[in-house]
């Protein structure tokens, strides 16, 4: 079997107690290439929890995470995740472009090229605008940008379509669906009902 | 080499951020020459003991100009976000917490080794332990830094940490102190210092080499 097709994300019996307050508990799932798993529930019912614990940023109080066998603190992991949270992520005295030349170096560079991505997310021609002038619509774009010019095969978003128009919910959606396509997978909140055609969405409720 | 890609980027990064907002240069510099410009004004026409106190008083503005800079290492990265991601990458992250010690150096360390000759003479120090002066700041102040970041990382998460670094970094600050206004004060009478010196090239080496593991330790747990 090819290796390639067997990375895929588990989580065996994941437990998260906040503030003495269990979150979840016995949370099981598996998440494979080319599929998309939505975290539903209400406010402070753990679904920003679960992605920091999916980012290594928590530790689960009990359970495991294994991408590809492997638990996620070692091996291949971080080079193969991707994490835009509540906070965007970029600096605002630095432009556009610095702001992803920094991100690209972080990473391993991916399909697009800086330019590239920014004319996918409808922010041509600003890239040597510094990010302070930027809307907060336009701020999210550009985060989101970043997950085109890293090679990613696992998407965590938090949210993506905070302060987002009709045009950028579209927009995004279609790039979640390119990304399934060409084998990503994704693990997102979100308030809004997403429509992503031809890709399985798997729904977790946490409530 | 990607690694060293990173590692340059992240001090590009946080030069260019510094040139955008000056006040963190000019912050620690501004309370560095105040203190020390303060203290003959506080002591009065004694030429000979200011002469005498000079070392310490160079190293101990020095010390508290780095403690005072220290907050500004991690705390817009932690603020908007992009402390997350240097921690996601997928390089160590202690490499690039280092690179970024270093960027915060060269802002607010550097600047107080190019005017420290200058009060130093303010103070009546003798010009032959001025050479001095500037190896123990260069061999030094990388220290505070280093140690300084540790520090920073453990309270960064924490609205109003600064009583708490405090505590935490000015008694691992102790030694250097000791060993550089000794050596320094030892120049002056022109015994020979070397004892003084390796010991401090000893700290910073091990600082270099062990600060930034714990400081990324710390970190992780700060954005948890």
């Amino acid at each position: 079997m090819d290796l390639k097709e067997t990375v895929r994300l588990q989580a065996k019996q994941l437990k998260c107690i906040r503030d003495d307050r269990v979150l979840f508990e016995g949370l099981s799932f598996e998440l494979n290439a080319g599929h998309v798993l939505l975290l539903e529930g209400k406010n402070g019912s753990g679904k920003t929890s679960l992605l920091r614990i999916l980012c290594g940023f928590r530790e689960p109080d009990e359970g495991e995470l294994l991408w590809g066998g492997d638990s996620i603190n070692d091996g291949q992991y971080h080079a193969d995740m991707a994490y835009v949270g509540h906070l965007d992520g970029v600096k605002k005295e630095l432009t556009v472009f610095e702001n992803l030349t920094v991100s690209l170096a972080l990473g391993v560079p991916g399909r697009y090229s800086i330019l590239d991505a920014l004319t996918r997310v409808n922010l041509a021609n600003y890239d040597d605008v510094l990010v302070q002038a930027l809307s907060a619509g336009q701020k999210r774009r550009l985060s989101l940008a970043r997950l085109l010019i890293t090679d990613n095969k696992l998407w965590i978003l938090d949210e993506p379509f905070t302060s987002l128009d009709k045009q950028g919910i579209a927009l995004i959606e279609t790039l979640m669906i390119e990304h399934c396509a060409t084998g990503g997978m994704i693990v997102l909140t979100s308030h809004h009902d997403i429509e992503l055609h031809d890709v399985v969405v798997q729904r977790i409720n946490l409530s | 080499m990607s690694l060293s890609n990173a590692f340059f980027a992240i001090i590009k990064r946080d030069l260019v951020l510094a040139l955008r907002r000056r006040s963190e240069i000019a912050n620690p510099l501004l309370f560095f020459v105040l203190v020390i410009t303060l203290f003959p004004l506080g002591i009065g026409v004694q030429p000979h003991l200011l002469q005498a106190i000079a070392p310490g008083i160079i190293w101990v503005s020095a010390l508290l100009a780095a403690m005072l800079s220290l907050d500004s290492l991690f705390r817009s990265d932690f603020d908007d976000g992009s402390l997350e991601q240097i921690l996601l990458s997928t390089y160590p992250a202690s490499i690039l917490v280092l690179a970024k010690v270093i960027a915060h150096w060269l802002v607010t360390g550097l600047p107080l080794l190019i005017i420290a000759p200058l009060l130093a003479v303010f103070l009546g120090m003798p010009s032959h332990s001025l050479g001095i002066l500037l190896l123990t700041l260069l061999l030094g102040t990388p220290v505070l830094s280093l140690i300084g970041a540790i520090g920073v990382a453990l309270t960064v998460g924490l609205r109003r940490g600064g009583m708490i670094l405090s505590l935490l970094v000015l008694p691992l600050y102790v030694p250097v102190l000791i060993f550089a206004s000794n050596a320094v004060e030892i120049a002056g009478t022109g015994l020979p210092v070397s004892a003084q010196i390796n010991i401090l090239i000893a700290i910073l080496v091990m600082a270099v080499v062990l600060a930034p593991w714990p400081t990324a330790a710390a970190l992780k747990m700060s954005i948890n």
